[in-house]
């Protein structure tokens, strides 16, 4: 027993003590001395995040966008894609501000050009990165507007909202993780992602080509590319059809998804997405969810 | 008629591949091989062949049920790290030891961080001083040199070199007493003298680093100064007290100096990538061993002393780099 | 410093330029030089001439082009160029071969020139003259020294480093004379005394000849160089000829440098002297599978298919064709590319030939590093730009890096690594130009 309380132990211990206790007193005094006074409401805000840093907001993350909310003291003109408006609603509730409604997005993939309707020309060897393949060459369908399938923007997606469709070469969206965040869309060298409205049932109709050269020529490397004939212009009712550069665009804003410019374009180019089976003709990919 | 490929330049590409690198670090350690085979007979052989066959398997069986990657167990990376974790041991050490060595080498030196290219640590070194520490007694038990003919069982044991020398100078026994009872310079040179199972024959070693050299698998930089340094430390030392610490060229002869400086401490991956930095590397190499083998517990150092560097090649990477091209301007 | 060692293959060495008839329609790009492309000075159903203007290039860097051709004008449209893309061309229907006026056909010598400099950079300027090493940079602008600065040397590419090619070779042997007196003229441009050719060691015949002509002519020299490969890039010239280096994203006049590579000096020759415009050029057509390796004189605006044709046709195995040498040029999408005033070679590679070797992990052998000639870290540099750390491929001065393939070339992991540089050197270019407004 009386070993236990030998001068050894005893001397450690007050020493080991002592020297705890000046090192506990000097963090105390340098943690006051180089104490930052932050808005407590930053936390609060920053809580309320879904905490992803995806940058959708177009800051530098989650604790960016709260420094920035806070010191607006107000919601206008700051979105959070992940979170949708609920989260700004419950941002707005937690500090009495008021948060407008925003229609929710979703990227959208404007490239039909999968192996089978633009059948490579060409095999691509080499680093599997769009940014270079788009400096290299026109892609291996030979269209110089076409997704370049290497899958940049799977990668720069954080929310494994993409997959590239090894049969098609083309990223695939999943509807119910895209956050709209846009990281895919800065990512692409092509530009063929565009945020679009999510639309009431996830339901969409886009022109699924970007190609602005003569039809004649967009044709040749891709079936289903838009030649810009402007059939469905004259179909729309609502003036939601634009069509310039040999390319038709529909705006999102405008339609009222009436269905009735699909079966018109010769190319099917336009896509419906989510909508119920049309009785007569079969439509293409009516993606389930 | 098929697709045309289209690529990036350039089009052309050298000959030289991973494995035709390894396998020709494997062809020149052959010599060395023969020696240890020579003078430490079938244990030798044996713990070589376990060490090999232990690392591929341990290779094969994290990349293909762990990893779920591809196996690579045929690039020649597994079959150097078995080459060299057996001759860092005795030979007469229980091949039961030398499979968990492999183990610890594979597993935790080289797979841990991703496989091959992404090791901080010599994986041959991880595992020689996992059983070092592990197994004290099994892996100072050095079998004398003697012929083929040896039987397995009755192997006769001795201190190395460097043990004898240790000892020696901590019961304060002046180095050139202790000097008479060693052998010789020339049979230190070919390495007949207890040992690791590897690492005894220096000119057999130095053989394969020409040979290496020689066909650009590694540059100059790192064995030179290596031995360079560790040679000019040895003599400062020697010079100062010759009653306690043995002349420079008893140090380069004896212990894993030689098999260290060639090829563990010129390892691809573990060391830097930069003339300079390589140099650094070398010189770091060398004086830690000679400061371990003059002031350390242990007898010899080059393990240590290299795993030590590698720890400092991502900083040493940072600070030396290739001089480029047009930053100093001269007119002349 | 750095270099690699590329097997030569340069079968083609031995065989005479072989002049090519025109084809039956060209297609003339407009951008076959670095700057700006040319605007179009002629239209649709317009007849023109062999060695017309039909483009100018007004920018302060870009060139004048010219019908290669005599026929009719049959379209202004875009065809795909040598860079897998679609771009803008002057797609010519021959018929005949009519020349335009003033320009002398016959093949004589013509050593004497009254002109002066400024005379010379005009002439120089209207033929629209590019560099014909490849980078097709406008010449005329590199012949205008700028204020502040002065030229001492005048430094002839003769180099010829990349393996397969042979067009300079050729015409060094063939036209040497003809590159003496556009050497002269160029010199008299510049105002320097002096001018060396650098010819590369595995030329002997060339150096022979270029040595026993320089004999002849004041202030022009020859020197053998080291055969490696980057040895006839810009500043690896300049380092092996006269020890300077130029500085980190300088041009060579820094260090009282001009580099112009042989066939630009026949070019000057034969636009001084006999008023031709730069309508044709030298392209070797090579490849180990081909039936006959050649060196052609073709017309700018030919199809690559009849370049083929004519030296045996295109092989069964063929799995690439290269527009350029192994090492810097590139593969092409499709064989219709016009031949233009940058192409020095068509290089066909057999299927076996074309893949690159598979991808493993970089196992930090430190041969990129070794071998780079800028002295630069390709490995690390490849990492930081697929890792978008475009700050720090900044700062590791990747923008030095002029693309020479060696790193890729010498990796035993195979690992693509100037692919992922060339994406970072977009992305740091980019950066540079948004940060400097």
């Amino acid at each position: 027993m009386n070993e236990l309380f030998n001068e050894i132990t005893v001397l450690s211990v007050v020493s080991l003590g002592a020297i705890g206790g000046v090192a506990a007193i000097v963090l105390f005094l340098v943690a006051q001395k180089f104490k930052v006074i932050e808005d407590p409401r930053i936390d609060e805000v920053e809580e309320l995040l879904p905490g992803a840093n995806c940058g959708g907001c177009g800051l530098a993350g989650c604790r960016a966008l709260a420094e920035a909310i806070v010191k607006a003291e107000s919601l206008d003109g700051f979105s959070c894609p992940p979170g949708g408006s609920e989260v700004m609603q419950d941002i707005g509730k937690a500090m009495g501000w008021e948060a407008g409604e925003s229609t929710p997005m979703i990227a959208v993939l404007r490239c039909n050009g999968s192996r089978e309707f633009a059948p490579p020309k060409v095999k691509y060897e080499g680093a599997m990165t769009c940014a270079f393949a788009h400096n290299l060459f026109a892609g291996e369908g030979g269209c110089p507007f076409g997704c370049l399938g290497c899958g940049d923007c799977v990668e720069a997606c954080d929310f494994d909202a993409m997959y590239m469709d090894k049969n098609t070469n083309l990223p695939v969206i999943l509807d119910d993780k895209c956050v709209a965040c846009q990281a895919c869309v800065k990512e692409c060298p092509r530009n063929i992602i565009e945020m679009r409205k999510k639309g009431k049932k996830n339901r969409r109709i886009f022109v699924s080509c970007i190609n602005e050269e003569k039809g004649g020529v967009a044709r040749k490397s891709c079936k289903v590319a838009c030649i810009g004939c402007g059939k469905c212009l004259k179909e729309c009712k609502f003036d939601a059809i634009t069509l310039e550069n040999n390319l038709a665009y529909i705006d999102y804003e405008k339609c009222t998804l009436c269905r009735k410019c699909p079966p018109v374009c010769p190319t099917n180019a336009i896509h419906e997405l989510n909508f119920p089976v049309r009785k007569k003709k079969v439509e293409k990919e009516a993606t389930t969810e | 008629m098929k697709l045309l490929t289209v690529s990036g330049s350039p089009h052309y590409h050298a000959k030289e591949s991973v494995s035709s690198l390894m396998y020709g670090v494997i062809f020149s350690l052959i010599p060395a091989m023969l020696v240890s085979f020579y003078f430490f007979g079938l244990p030798a052989i044996l713990i070589t062949l376990t060490a090999v066959v232990s690392c591929m398997f341990f290779e094969f069986i994290i990349q293909k049920y762990l990893i779920k990657g591809p196996v690579t167990i045929f690039d020649g990376s597994a079959i150097i790290t078995g080459v060299l974790l057996a001759f860092n041991v005795p030979a007469n050490l229980p091949l039961g030891l030398m499979v968990i060595g492999s183990a610890v080498a594979i597993g935790m030196g080289k797979m841990t961080f991703g496989g091959l290219g992404k090791n901080p640590f010599n994986p041959a070194l991880v595992g020689r001083v996992f059983l070092m520490i592990s197994f004290p007694v099994q892996m100072t038990t050095y079998p004398k040199p003697t012929a083929f003919t040896t039987q397995l069982t009755d192997v006769v044991t001795g201190p190395t070199p460097l043990t004898a020398l240790k000892d020696g100078v901590t019961q304060g026994v002046p180095v050139s007493e202790i000097m008479t009872q060693l052998p010789e310079y020339g049979r230190l040179l070919i390495g007949n003298m207890g040992g690791s199972a590897g690492e005894i024959s220096a000119i057999a070693i130095i053989l394969g680093g020409i040979y290496m050299v020689i066909k650009k698998i590694i540059s100059w930089h790192i064995p030179v100064t290596f031995i360079g340094s560790a040679a000019i430390f040895a003599a400062l030392f020697w010079l100062i007290n010759p009653e306690v610490y043995p002349d420079p060229v008893f140090q380069l002869l004896t212990g894993g100096l030689m098999l260290g400086a060639i090829y563990m401490a010129t390892d691809y991956t573990t060391s830097p990538m930069a003339p300079w930095g390589m140099i650094i590397f070398g010189v770091g190499c060398g004086l830690l061993t000679m400061i371990i083998r003059f002031f350390g517990a242990y007898p010899e150092g080059v393990a240590f002393s290299i795993l030590i560097m590698n720890a400092f090649v991502p900083l040493i990477n940072r600070g030396f780099k290739p001089k480029r091209f047009g930053e100093e301007v001269k007119n002349g | 410093m750095g270099g690699v060692h590329p097997p030569e293959n340069k079968l083609a060495e031995k065989q005479t330029i072989e002049r090519l008839d025109p084809p039956k329609s060209v297609a003339i790009p407009l951008a076959q030089h670095l700057g700006v492309p040319a605007e179009p000075v002629v239209a649709r159903g317009d007849q023109v001439k062999t060695g017309q203007r039909i483009a100018k290039g007004e920018a302060f860097i870009s060139a004048h082009i010219h019908s290669s051709v005599s026929g009719k004008v049959k379209k202004v449209d875009a065809v795909v160029d040598a860079s897998g893309y679609r771009k803008k061309a002057i797609i010519i229907d021959v018929e005949g071969d009519e020349w335009e006026e003033g320009i002398e056909l016959d093949e004589g010598l013509q050593k004497q020139c009254d002109l002066d400099a400024k005379e010379i950079m005009t002439k120089v300027q209207e033929a629209g003259i590019v560099g014909m090493g490849g980078a097709t940079f406008p010449s005329h602008v590199k012949l205008n020294v700028p204020k502040g600065k002065k030229a001492e040397y005048l430094i002839i590419n003769g180099v010829e480093c990349e393996p397969c090619l042979t067009a300079d070779h050729r015409l060094m042997m063939e036209k040497g004379e003809e590159i003496m007196v556009g050497i002269e003229l160029q010199m008299k441009a510049l105002g320097v005394k002096q001018a060396i050719i650098g010819i590369e060691q595995n030329k002997p015949d060339a150096i022979q000849h270029l040595t026993r002509l320089a004999a002849d002519y004041d202030g022009i020299s020859v020197q053998a160089l080291e055969v490696k490969y980057p040895q006839g890039a810009e500043k690896q010239l300049i380092k092996a000829l006269i020890n300077r280096e130029v500085p980190s994203g300088k041009l060579p006049i820094e260090v009282g440098c001009v580099v112009h590579n042989v066939g630009t000096a026949f070019a000057v020759y034969e636009a001084v002297q006999k008023n031709k415009p730069l309508i044709e050029r030298v392209v070797t057509v090579s490849g180990t599978s081909v039936k006959k390796p050649s060196n052609f004189m073709a017309r700018i605006g030919t199809p690559v298919s009849a370049l083929i044709e004519a030296a045996g046709g295109l092989p069964e195995d063929t799995g690439k064709v290269i527009n350029g040498g192994p090492m810097m040029g590139k593969a092409l999408n499709d064989l219709e590319v016009p031949v233009t005033k940058g192409t020095s070679g068509i290089l066909i590679f057999t299927e076996n030939e074309s893949p690159r070797p598979p991808e493993q992990n970089c196992i930090r052998c430190a041969r990129c590093l070794t071998i780079c000639p800028m002295g630069l870290e390709p490995y690390l540099l490849a990492q930081l730009a697929e890792k978008q750390r475009l700050e720090e491929c900044e700062d590791e001065r990747i923008m030095d890096c002029m693309e020479c393939g060696s790193c890729l070339y010498i990796c035993p992991s195979a690992k693509p690594l100037l692919d992922h540089i060339r994406v970072g050197k977009t992305r740091v270019g980019k950066m540079i130009r948004e940060r400097s407004g």
